[in-house]
């Protein structure tokens, strides 16, 4: 699987009542509602500009704070296809991999990366191409790859308890 | 070689000899924990298909988040998990009348040594303070673990926080861990396993103790851990619901970094705009002029806090220019508080009393700062736009500090 996206460049420490703000979390359930609060304290210019297959390149531990899951499904929902970071919150990373959006993880990606320019990210071979250079990224464990391909936690579960062959 | 907690208690929970740093491993927790998001957890295990939870006696829901409901999407929101609860014949409920779910799981007897809790909330972390290992999960995660009793961890690396001497006059564990997280950054334990030990640990009381790992999260921790001792029987004790076994780190265990503070050197800290790692002494933002504040939440809402706040308060006045907010974290906690006439000093002060649950803290309701305006708030979060508005700004300090701010009208 490979990815070529146009992206959104966001600093460290991006955390989650940016991302999807705390007053909407019980009041919003429905994903595509949600993709329209995404990023709405941080970046409201996001939700007008974003479009299908966008990445996210960002520094260090991206989405910390809340557990909230909102975080990952807003930005799944609003068309995001990858985000690539220099860490990310555990939370985030697990949410994330639960509703079937993958994350990278390369070292100091968020100085690599200008603002206007396209990413290349190929998932089997572990590599993100940008205009600094091609980087290596650790592949991830088998037991969550099953779950992204899988498309997120619940179809891999409804396989699991046998609702899906 | 010596192995950490988050080792032997992942190998003893998944069943194996031994584990190591980065193994993912499988386990069934003993208690999964979840609140408000129960309803949207429901909706996720509607999707796995199955009709009945795998195991109801695993299930501790606790309503919290927004507790009376301040409108009608909250309201049916609470009816759609009590309609979850009865259908699924959950015995673990806890209605709007119990209080904050960190509070109320260790008050229920749901907490002890040993325990592996994994709950919908980034800080179930707070359960480290009785020997238990508890950590964070997401919606979807509650509802797997709702379908299938089971879910997948990766054994975290492990750090060890030494605390040495004793707190000086006015300084509280709350200091002590804003001034750890603005040292390390809020990034500065992802994904660890948080040890805190030493001398200044094993003084501290239990409320003290909880705020400390319930704050674990706000440096990235995946859990925290502190050795069970007498106090940690004595608070158990009548509580807890069945016998346990206690899980120890070895003597030699690895660990990938050991920090070391002396309560000595601590003065007072406040966490200002907007990230809980931007830490300042207290003494520096001297005169920040404050419009609210906020005494409670799942870290400082303890009777120990509600003393140290009623101390600042008893015989003084809330200043005119700030309103006042007290929640006592849960109604074991407010009751204790009536009993000891702390909530007639903070209602003499000219405090506003609002009932145990989450409250403002998260932008909800009962609260929320108007654009411009500055609160000052013990609890472990300050984000941007986490209290409703984004325009507002929030400064994270101890009972004292806070109390203090209250009746001056400034950070001193």
């Amino acid at each position: 699987m490979t990815i070529k996206a146009d992206i959104f460049l966001y600093g460290d420490d991006v955390n989650t009542d940016v991302i999807f703000p705390g007053k909407y979390t019980y009041t919003i359930t429905d994903p595509n509602e949600m993709a329209k609060h995404a990023m709405e304290d941080l970046d409201p210019d996001f939700v007008k500009t974003v479009k299908a297959g966008d990445a996210i390149v960002a520094g260090k531990n991206f989405g910390c704070g809340s557990s909230r899951e909102q975080a990952a499904t807003c930005l799944k929902y609003s068309g995001v296809s990858v985000i690539a970071a220099e860490s990310f919150s555990r939370l985030f990373y697990r949410n994330a991999i639960n509703s079937g959006l993958p994350l990278v993880v390369v070292k100091d990606i968020g100085k690599k990366v200008k603002k206007s320019e396209q990413i290349e990210v190929d998932f089997e071979k572990g590599v993100l191409k940008c205009q600094a250079g091609e980087f290596n990224f650790p592949p991830l464990p088998n037991e969550v790859l099953g779950i992204v391909k899988a498309g997120g936690l619940i179809p891999y579960i409804r396989k699991k308890v046998g609702m899906e062959s | 070689m010596g192995k950490t907690f988050a080792e032997k208690i992942l190998a003893a929970k998944a069943g194996l000899d031994e584990v190591i740093p980065s193994q993912i491993v499988t386990i069934k927790p003993d208690y999964v924990m979840s609140h408000d998001n129960s309803a949207a957890i429901s909706d996720k295990f509607k999707a796995i298909g199955l009709k009945k939870v795998y195991n109801p006696e695993q299930i501790v829901i606790v309503l919290d988040h927004c507790v009376p409901p301040a409108d009608e999407k909250y309201s049916k929101n609470h009816q759609k998990i009590r309609n979850f609860v009865k259908d699924q014949e959950l015995p673990y409920f806890f209605d709007i009348n119990a209080g904050i779910c960190h509070q109320v799981l260790p008050e229920k007897g749901f907490v002890f040594p040993g325990a592996l809790i994994l709950g919908s909330d980034s800080h179930t972390t707070t359960y480290g303070a009785f020997g238990a290992f508890s950590a964070g999960i997401g919606r979807s995660e509650a509802a797997a673990i709702w379908a299938t009793g089971e879910m997948w961890l990766m054994v975290p690396e492990s750090y060890k926080i030494e605390v040495r001497g004793k707190f000086r006059q006015n300084a509280s564990a709350k200091d002590l861990i804003l001034k750890i997280i603005g040292d390390i950054g809020a990034d500065g334990a992802l994904y660890k396993s948080v040890e805190f030990s030493g001398g200044g640990i094993e003084d501290m009381s239990i409320d003290s103790r909880m705020i400390l790992a319930n704050m674990a999260a706000e440096m990235g921790a995946k859990n925290a851990y502190m050795r069970p001792d007498n106090k940690t029987e004595k608070w158990l004790k009548g509580r807890v619901r069945s016998a346990y076994i206690t899980i120890e780190p070895d003597n030699d265990a690895v660990y990938e970094k050991v920090l070391v503070y002396d309560l000595e050197n601590l003065d007072r800290q406040v966490a200002c705009p907007h990230t809980v790692d931007n830490v300042k002494p207290a003494e520096e933002l001297k005169g920040t002029k404050i419009d609210q504040a906020l005494i409670g939440t799942c870290t400082n809402g303890r009777v120990e806090d509600l003393r140290a706040a009623a101390e600042i308060l008893k015989g003084n006045k809330v200043a005119s220019s700030v309103r006042l907010l007290v929640l006592p974290a849960s109604y074991e906690i407010y009751r204790d508080a009536i009993k000891e006439g702390l909530i007639e000093t903070f209602i003499e002060a000219g405090a506003v009393i609002i009932n145990p649950g989450c409250g403002p803290c998260l932008g909800a309701h009962e609260g929320v700062p108007a654009p411009g305006e500055k609160v000052i708030s013990t609890a472990n979060r300050n984000f941007k736009g986490r209290m409703g508005s984004p325009e507002s700004e929030i400064y994270l300090a101890s009972p004292y500090t806070v109390a203090r701010a209250a009746i001056t009208g400034v950070i001193e």
